[in-house]
């Protein structure tokens, strides 16, 4: 039992790190929010050179084979980043054509999943344990989506509506060619809604703890009645409650990884969720009038964190879930 | 990056199981907090100690099976899975012993360490005083230097179980504080730790009922009472550091294992699912959140353990720990206690009853969380001291 990263693992989200730290992903997030895909476009390159999309697909569809937990390191850092696009959507789709695939259906996977992988295709999945939107449809290539247990090409996609957050852009996809029906189907969605969930908790948790370390920067800067607000027991006390919920959801997430059981994921979505959410509210709260501008970048955290504890099952449907699994002491 | 277990941990745990499933009793024993639940208590730890499974973590000179901490949450695991009954050594086992792991003698560990593993003495803690909470460095109580010794003096409260209990360790101001003299400055210095026997000459015991009217918890008043050389923990006037490694023990993984709540956290979804209504979602999401909770708390523990088998160690994290596991009790109860409806009113209506009143504590003693907010706040994550 070593419940640690290992260093190969921690290097890796090093160096996510440091290359979107010299990315701009701020910038990007709020190009795509206004419908200009190129800046986006350009950071889906290198987060495909760093092989994320290549996380869930296996390695003859030259992908890295199945790595939940690598998966889960590059998320968090792409939450922190606020990297914007299908990420999620992506991802899960590698992983629902490699089930699919293993389950006898491999057309659709020899078809797709190599573009996929490589980051050529920027994917968007609609899938009946998602919502009623899919993600960013307008910017992606490959459009699939499962509905009455038929996995279909998507032929289009209605009107573009707002979210919450403005860099996440809904629409409802139009079912078009018949890729796979049946059992495999519905079984390769529900994994690869596991693997949504688990990868939206993961991106939740960069989420939070940006926005903690952007409060924490602010607190210790910004004064008031002549000294930090910091300082103050108050605001202290709020942080602290941020900082534990979050560490708290850490290990859900990462033990979900492992595991890739229905209800640890969920436990993981629902934790992770609440954490990033709550961290949201405080870091409005100190952050002030500030932080309730859109100008200034804290918004891009601010507005995902509540869009993403709904996003890939909500918070009653992950308590639900893990309470319908049948963990007990082992 | 696993959560498997060598083969040798699995047939620990195997072991552990067995020897659980053989003994522990049948029907729950009374209160600890009782005299006659103390008595049958004390009867237990002798049993664990028969076999060597009541200080597994300790090394087998002393009681222990020597193992690691992998294997030692394995078994507190399988203990409370198995419906152990509470710990009536606890405050011993978890506090003063690695206290003399590190900072006493030889003797002393020889002396002190196998009596307390079998449950022949059992021990309280005298740190708190009338007016000195978690902020231990205000002590008065004094320990004044005589022939070969020591003679203690003062109050000190809130002892759990002190009433039925054997020997207290605690600290004692051995040099004067003069705040804002000019002698000795810092109210943490001049502090010594050191034992005592609750029967000695000197010593009044007084129970003080708590929440729920039982009578073990009590303070004590000390009136000269002699204190050997032998029975000075670390030198005199370090007592502040000394204690400070224990209160990490005590806010840290020692006192709180995982296996307790995940125990609860399972007894507690199982009861929702055969008796749960499952149109009251609200009800529901609060069982589901003690499942989470007990995982995470887990994992979190799993993932320390980790770190200290990797040679790293644990310091302010600890707080963390305190603050998340004390509020967490109390929720895990609450819920428990509103999925029995009006039963749940009944202060002998089982185990979750008195649960509730010991969780209801857990925010208060081993440094409020009040105090430990402020230790996340400043040493974890870097803001300003002071502005209480």
């Amino acid at each position: 039992m070593r419940f640690l990263l290992d260093d190969e693992q921690r290097e890796f989200a090093r160096s996510l790190d440091a290359m979107l730290t010299a990315a701009d992903t701020p910038a990007a997030a709020r190009a795509w929010a206004a419908g200009d895909h190129a800046p986006g476009r350009a950071l889906w390159g290198r987060l495909a050179d760093a092989d994320v999309f290549a996380l869930a697909v296996p390695e003859e569809y030259e992908g890295m084979g199945l790595l939940p937990v690598d998966m889960v390191v590059a998320f968090v850092e792409l939450g922190r980043h606020a990297v914007p696009g299908p990420v999620v959507e992506t991802v899960a789709a590698g992983a629902l054509l490699s089930r699919l695939a293993e389950l006898g259906e491999a057309a659709p996977a020899k078809r797709l999943l190599t573009a996929l992988a490589s980051g050529e295709a920027i994917t968007t999945l609609g899938l009946p344990e998602g919502g009623p939107f899919a993600l960013d449809a307008d910017a992606a290539a490959l459009r699939l989506t499962v509905t009455g247990g038929e996995l279909r090409l998507a032929s289009g996609h209605a009107r573009v509506e707002r979210s919450l957050d403005p860099v996440r852009r809904l629409a409802r996809l139009r079912p078009g060619e018949l890729l796979a029906s049946g059992a495999p189907v519905a079984a390769a969605s529900r994994y690869a809604a596991d693997w949504a969930s688990l990868a939206t908790a993961a991106q939740a948790l960069g989420v939070g703890l940006a926005l903690l370390d952007r409060t924490v920067a602010y607190v210790k800067q910004r004064t008031q009645f002549g000294t930090p607000i910091g300082g103050f027991q108050a605001v202290k006390h709020r942080l602290a409650d941020v900082l534990i919920g979050l560490e708290f959801a850490r290990p859900l997430l990462f033990g979900a990884a492992l595991t890739l059981d229905t209800a640890d994921v969920a436990a993981a979505k629902a934790a992770t969720g609440e954490a990033a959410y709550g961290a949201a509210r405080a870091a409005l709260q100190l952050h002030g009038a500030i932080g309730y501008t859109a100008e200034y970048d804290l918004s891009l955290w601010l507005t995902k964190a509540r869009a993403l504890r709904g996003a890939w099952r909500g918070p009653g449907e992950c308590r639900r879930l893990v309470l319908s699994g049948d963990r007990e002491a082992d | 990056m696993d959560l498997d277990f060598t083969a040798g941990e699995e047939e620990f745990r195997q072991r552990a199981r067995d020897w659980l499933a053989g003994h522990v009793p049948a029907e729950p024993l009374p209160s600890l907090e009782t005299r006659e639940g103390f008595a049958a208590h004390r009867a237990w730890e002798g049993e664990l100690a028969a076999d060597r499974w009541s200080v597994v973590s300790w090394p087998e000179e002393y009681g222990g099976q020597g193992v690691d901490i992998v294997k030692w949450l394995m078994f507190e695991e399988e203990y409370f899975a198995a419906g152990g009954p509470g710990r009536v050594s606890q405050n011993g086992i978890n506090l003063l012993a690695p206290t003399l792991f590190d900072f006493g003698t030889d003797e002393q560990r020889a002396r002190v360490l196998p009596p307390m593993a079998s449950g022949e003495v059992i021990w309280v803690q005298a740190w708190s005083e009338p007016e000195s909470g978690s902020d231990l460095a205000s002590l008065r109580s004094t320990a004044r230097r005589t022939s070969g010794g020591w003679l203690i003096s003062g109050q000190k409260t809130w002892s759990s179980r002190a009433a039925f209990a054997d020997r207290a360790f605690g600290l004692f101001r051995s040099e004067p504080y003069e705040s804002g003299g000019t002698g000795n400055a810092k109210p943490h210095r001049g502090l010594t730790y050191l034992m005592f026997p609750l029967d000695a000459d000197g010593v009044t015991v007084r129970p003080i009922g708590r929440l729920d009217g039982k009578p073990a918890f009590a303070e004590l008043f000390l009136d000269d009472v002699f204190v050997p050389d032998e029975d000075v923990i670390g030198e005199p006037g370090q007592g502040w550091r000394i204690a400070m490694s224990t209160t990490g023990n005590e806010r840290g993984l020692t006192l709180r294992s995982p296996g307790r709540f995940v125990a609860s956290a399972d007894r507690l979804v199982r009861q929702w699912r055969a008796h749960g209504d499952p149109a009251d979602t609200a009800l529901r999401d609060r069982v589901a959140d003690a499942a989470i909770g007990a995982r995470a708390y887990q994992l979190f523990t799993w993932a320390n353990a980790s770190r200290f088998a990797a040679g790293e160690t644990i310091g302010a994290e600890s707080s963390l720990n305190k603050v998340f596991w004390s509020e967490y009790d109390i929720a895990l109860h609450e819920t428990a206690l509103d999925l029995l409806g009006a039963e749940g009113e009944l202060a002998d209506g089982g185990e979750w009853a008195e649960g509730y009143v010991f969780s209801l504590a857990g925010p208060i003693y081993a440094g409020t969380n009040e105090i430990q907010r402020d230790i996340i706040a400043e040493r974890l994550l870097g803001l300003p001291k002071g502005r209480r």
